[in-house]
């Protein structure tokens, strides 16, 4: 026991010592996860459990710091030099373009976690005014002539990717896989989108605040958001017949890590992603845990059954990325000029 | 000595920089550079910046020129705030302004929803960029204008009219002439300036392809394609433009201080 606790205290110092030229102010590591918009709430309360539970198993103080914005631009940020120990991005393919530019995680990063290195998912929804005045039930009332659609631009945000891919996944299956079909039905949804905004935010407040469009195209924990904060009397949540599974990837930069001294812990940070206290959190904050069975009744019964498409349907992300929102890719092609 | 000093600020922040510029988009080659303007798309972004940054400079020159004389020729009740007001854009950060004109001017905003059913709608159209540029712009008018205004004494005017000149043709022979200088200087800086707007533009264009969808944005995009050169050569394009337009304005202003004096 108290060779135990010497051991302990051995390895507290140890890493003390490889922590302090990086972070003299602070006595224990500091690691940086550099994420994107939507997951301020859920990080801001994941990092404070996870700092509780390293403590408890022998680690020492750890402070984790925050970074948010698109996730585009934030790995872009991180392939220019940000810092970071783990990215948390809305996408497989910002994580790819860190791994490919950088060399910085490894480029096999995706097997290293459980379930595709995605300790959440989640999905699109429609989220309508209330009431429901236009009767929006599923991706096909969006293209009647009276509705307006508010959606994000699919070549800056990466939501607004996988509400396009959903879009897709439905028409797909409708129109029988008729390609021709599919991408009429897809230049008409965009026939009725009046404002493209750069990112779900920015989207969600055109929609909830300058009251634009009948229908807006959000992930499932934005929706509930926007209902929480927005004021649950004013919005309603439809889920539609078919959608897509958001795989919101995670993966540690090991080069930062390695230089930082922070691998240990910044292993252990994205691997208690998983643990049942996580899942817990993860499905409170909107997001479809990967084990359902750990969370809260209450909260996984808020999840609507939907038909889910996922990634490889499209091919992976590798495929589905320049095929759709590359340069002269199908969204491109959606917009022809004005004559 | 303070020649040197002038040329390694103008060395460190803005040649370097432009330099390293065209050596990014130089990486494309000529055939890739090639093709990254001729993009239809790309053609009409830069149509509609260029445009639209053109048609808020002009109406600010003209309402800036016209703000400018108030604020000089006439004493009214709180003419001192209104005077500092006038600077607000230039601190304001310009997501800020953006925001605040489409909660204005968006079909349900305050002034927007009694255009709407006009038929005129002013978010997210060109006009809304068009008037986004022109909150940006107006104080470099007004600013440039106004010293110059103040050094023209009331009494040239009043000389003119007693040398027998109706109202108008002290206004466009006597008083507007020494001002074009400056009127220039202020309609290049706006133009300049609502070229390369970003900010407070993004959030009331609607930003839809070939229609309201601006150079920088597009810029914006080819970043997010990890398109490094792309996005550089849309902006040395632009620059080039601008440089272009800016030159000749200047061409202009020394032919019209050489003619009418003042500046």
């Amino acid at each position: 026991m108290v060779l135990k606790s010497f051991q302990a205290g051995l390895l507290v110092f140890s890493l003390a010592l490889a922590a302090g030229p990086i972070a003299p102010a602070f006595g224990g590591q500091e690691i940086l996860n550099v994420s994107y918009d939507p997951t301020r709430e859920l990080y801001k309360q994941y990092n404070a459990l996870f700092a509780k539970h390293w403590k408890e198993t022998g680690g020492n103080d750890i402070k984790i710091n925050q970074s948010h914005g698109g996730s585009g631009k934030q790995a872009r940020s991180v392939i220019d030099g940000l810092e970071a120990d783990v990215v948390t991005l809305a996408l497989e393919a910002d994580i790819d373009a860190i791994a490919e530019k950088t060399k910085k995680i490894p480029a096999d990063w995706k097997t290293l976690l459980p379930s595709n290195s995605a300790p959440y998912t989640s999905t699109i929804v429609f989220l309508v005014r209330k009431g429901n005045p236009k009767g929006i039930k599923d991706w096909n009332d969006l293209i009647k002539d009276d509705v307006q659609v508010i959606t994000p631009n699919p070549k800056t945000s990466g939501g607004a990717r996988w509400n396009f891919l959903a879009a897709w996944a439905w028409a797909k299956k409708t129109y029988g896989g008729d390609d021709a079909k599919v991408r009429d039905y897809i230049t008409k949804l965009f026939q009725h989108v009046p404002v493209l905004d750069t990112g779900a935010r920015g989207a969600t407040q055109t929609f909830a605040e300058r009251g634009l469009g009948d229908v807006l195209i959000a992930w499932e924990n934005e929706a509930y958001l926007a209902l929480d904060e927005l004021g649950a009397g004013n919005f309603e949540i439809i889920s539609p017949s078919i959608s897509v599974k958001a795989e919101p990837p995670v993966a540690l930069v090991k080069g930062n890590a390695d230089a930082h001294g922070t691998t240990k812990v910044a292993q252990a940070y994205l691997e208690y992603l998983y643990s049942p206290e996580a899942q817990k959190l993860i499905a409170k904050n909107y997001y479809r845990p990967n084990d359902p069975s750990k969370a809260d009744p209450a909260d996984t019964a808020r999840f609507a059954k939907i038909d889910l498409a996922t990634i490889e349907d499209f091919g992976g992300w590798k495929k589905a990325q320049p095929e759709f929102f590359g340069d002269g890719g199908v969204f491109d092609q959606i917009y022809k000029p004005a004559k | 000595m303070s020649l040197g000093l002038a040329l390694t600020m103008l060395t460190l922040i803005v040649l370097i920089p432009l330099a390293a510029l065209a050596l990014r988009a130089a990486a494309l080659g000529p055939a890739g550079f090639y093709e990254v303007i001729s993009d239809p798309r790309v053609f009409a972004a830069l149509k509609v910046s260029f445009l639209t940054a053109l048609a808020a400079a002009i109406a600010n020159a003209i309402f800036g020129t016209l703000t400018a004389w108030v604020l000089v020729r006439y004493n009214f009740f709180g003419r001192r705030i209104f005077d500092a007001l006038i600077d607000l854009p230039f601190a304001m950060p310009t997501a800020v302004a953006g925001i605040a004109l489409v909660s204005v001017y968006s079909p349900k905003g305050l002034i927007g929803q009694w255009l709407a059913p006009l038929g005129i709608k002013i978010a997210y159209t060109p006009l809304g960029i068009i008037v986004a540029l022109i909150a940006v712009g107006f104080p470099f008018v007004v600013r440039t204008v106004q010293p110059v205004l103040e050094e023209i004494s009331r009494e040239t005017e009043e000389i003119s009219a007693t040398l027998g000149a109706n109202r108008f043709q002290t206004l466009f022979f006597v008083v507007l002439p020494p001002l074009i200088p400056a009127i220039l200087t202020g309609f290049a800086l706006a133009l300049a300036r609502g070229v390369g707007e970003y900010g407070s533009v993004i959030f009331i264009a609607g930003n839809l392809p070939f229609k309201s969808e601006i150079a920088p944005l597009l810029i914006v995009i080819k970043l997010e394609e990890f398109n490094y050169a792309g996005a550089t050569a849309i902006a040395a394009i632009m620059l080039a433009v601008s440089f272009l337009m800016l030159f000749v304005i200047n061409g202009i202003q020394s032919w019209s201080q050489k003619r009418f004096g003042h500046g």
